[in-house]
């Protein structure tokens, strides 16, 4: 296990990697001078400014060097500086991470567990009206824009009826502490957290409806129903463990979706996270910022991924870990 | 009796009465698509009535103005040939991208595969919305980047399709007697190893419309779209302070695309019934 773990993160490593090339080749590729173009537009202007600029990152310098340059500065946390808000960039990311944290963890549980719960129940209920109606909102939900679904979850439950607070990550001066301030913090991660994991939900029920469908017709569940066994027992034992698998990897898959998904969401909720911030990094053309919360992006789904391999080997004892 | 495979295919296609019913809700949109900016040739961008006009308060603005008073309807309608133009021409894109990586890996194998898999790894790994984002931000948004920048994160799924088709064709004997009689690889690909392909593609790609158009609205949504063409996301995006207040300047747009991505889902499902029989659902 250790050893099927290192391999892993050597492959995230080199995936980091390329991702401080990319970055670094996009700074480059970007239309102007890369010292504007780190600076952000509004450093543009100062030319003594931009100089330094040029000469900390060695822009007079080789191609290979410059790049040699950023990656060890990337390597050490160091992920620029961001000039429009006077603030290096991995601290603004630092400060902003653990609200998109606890956001994706939240939609993508959320997501996993509606999204089996309801697929299951659909394919046991296979061509009869309640499966109809899963099957059909599932299709619905997966046709639907994801910050469509926010606004109008906004609009339903925080201003029209008031039930939730659609806006922000806690109420701004109530001063809660304690259990008081999880409890407040959750009734503001409610909306948030089910619209953003609507649409994965959707994709769920789709791929465990069709896989308990696909196992049910093997020849090991015939033999489990010969022997006698109630079919709840074949349907939790038998069929919805070996149906689980491809929902797992799909799982890994989509981690790259709930992140990028994030950005909407919290630009919609204005919920304090990573996302919220490359949507003001957008406007401000605050280039350092939107490439450092690529980087930190690509490291949660790194992350994610290697989760969801884990929890694979330990449902699925037949994977031998050979790398 | 032989019937032609396409009337066959049809009529597995129109067996599936959710696609039929996707095909005609696409069919409504191509036309307004088509013909929409000709029936209503003024520029959605201008000003014609009082701003914050509510739906079905006036016969001439039927869908009401929007913060600005410009007519919801005419951005609708030309947001229509938007939308449909970046789904297409961008999945064709990213087929330009993706089926010659995957057919090269595929049929070569070797160190040629693993360079070219590791490759479309790497792009599936990465945040494709957050790539896009960035891609979008630095080279300025217009119709030429938004396209290539939905292709460039949308086409390892492509690649992955077309090289698990190519490996299971290749030992087919039609393809050794190809080999045999002397055409080179690049024949054999184009000519015999593609056509053979086609129908996973042809559903694949449907989907990718469909997604490439939900990507086109979230990016013009964050203000990522071109600034000279009116598009759907571009609408909500621009009515989201106005939520409270003139909560249809959102909802409008949002049913459109909802309608648009449906449909397409819809009918990749019933090509997917037409086109690959061998996969009919078994329990019919």
């Amino acid at each position: 296990m250790v050893r099927f773990i290192l391999a892993r993160l050597v492959k995230a490593a080199f995936i980091l990697l390329a991702i401080l090339v990319l970055n670094f080749s996009l700074i480059h590729a970007a239309p102007g001078d890369p010292a504007a173009v780190m600076a952000g537009e509004a450093g543009a202007t100062d030319e003594q400014f931009l100089e330094d600029l040029r000469r900390r990152f060695g822009l007079d310098q080789p191609f290979h060097v410059q790049l040699w340059i950023y990656i060890k500065g990337a390597v050490q946390l160091d992920l620029g500086y961001s000039y429009r808000r006077g603030m290096p960039v991995a601290e603004l990311i630092w400060d902003r991470l653990p609200a998109t944290l606890l956001l994706t963890a939240t939609a993508f549980f959320i997501s996993i567990i509606f999204g089996v719960i309801a697929g299951v129940a659909a394919a046991a209920r296979q061509g009869r009206w309640s499966d109809s109606i899963i099957s059909t909102l599932a299709l619905l939900f997966y046709a639907t824009p994801l910050f469509w679904v926010a606004l109008m979850a906004a609009l339903l439950f925080s201003v029209t009826l008031g039930w939730l607070p659609g806006f922000g990550y806690e109420t701004v001066g109530a001063n809660h502490t304690g259990f008081a301030r999880a409890l407040d913090i959750g009734r503001h991660l409610v909306l948030p957290a089910t619209t953003l994991g609507l649409f994965f939900t959707a994709i769920y029920v789709r791929m465990t409806r069709a896989s308990m469908l696909e196992v049910s017709r093997l020849d090991f569940v015939k033999t489990a129903r010969a022997k006698g066994l109630s079919p709840g027992v074949i349907q939790r034992r038998h069929v919805l463990r070996n149906a689980l698998l491809p929902v797992i990897t799909l799982a890994g898959l989509q981690a790259g979706q709930i992140v990028g998904g994030a950005v909407l969401t919290e630009t919609v909720f204005a919920w304090p996270g990573i996302g919220r911030l490359m949507f003001e990094a957008i406007s401000q053309r605050d280039y350092n910022v939107l490439l450092g919360v690529f980087f930190v992006s690509a490291a949660m789904v790194l992350l994610f991924n290697l989760i969801t391999d884990i929890v694979y080997v330990i449902v699925d004892p037949r994977i031998r870990i050979t790398q | 009796m032989t019937r032609s495979p396409l009337i066959l295919a049809w009529r597995r296609f129109a067996q599936n009465r959710g696609a039929v019913i996707g095909l005609a809700i696409l069919l409504v949109v191509v036309i307004v698509a088509l013909l929409g900016p000709t029936l209503m040739p003024q520029s959605p961008w201008r000003m014609v009535g009082r701003p914050f006009l509510p739906p079905l308060t006036d016969g001439a603005l039927p869908l009401g103005t929007d913060a600005v008073g410009r007519d919801v309807l005419t951005g609708l309608v030309h947001g229509a040939r938007v939308s449909l133009m970046v789904g297409l021409v961008s999945t064709m894109v990213a087929l330009l991208i993706g089926v010659p990586v995957g057919a090269l890996a595929g049929y070569f194998g070797g160190w040629v595969d693993d360079a070219l898999m590791r490759f479309t790894e790497f792009f599936q790994t990465i945040p494709s919305f957050a790539l896009a984002i960035v891609l979008l931000a630095i080279f300025q948004p217009s119709l030429f980047w938004i396209i290539l920048t939905i292709a460039i994160v949308s086409w390892p799924p492509v690649a992955r399709l077309v090289r698990g088709e190519v490996l299971s064709l290749r030992t087919r004997e039609y393809i050794e007697a190809a080999i045999l009689s002397g055409q080179t690889s690049l024949q054999i690909i184009i000519r015999q190893v593609l056509p053979n392909a086609l129908p996973p593609i042809i559903v694949l790609a449907s989907l990718m419309v469909a997604t490439a158009i939900l990507l086109e609205s979230s990016l013009s949504f964050l203000g990522l779209g071109d600034p000279n063409v009116m598009s759907w996301g571009y609408m909500i995006g621009a009515a989201r302070t106005v939520l409270r207040t003139a909560w249809w300047l959102s909802f409008i747009p949002g049913i459109a695309i909802l309608l648009t991505v449906l449909a397409l889902n819809l009918i990749g499902e019933g090509l997917n019934d037409a086109l690959n029989p061998r996969l009919q659902r078994r329990e019919e």
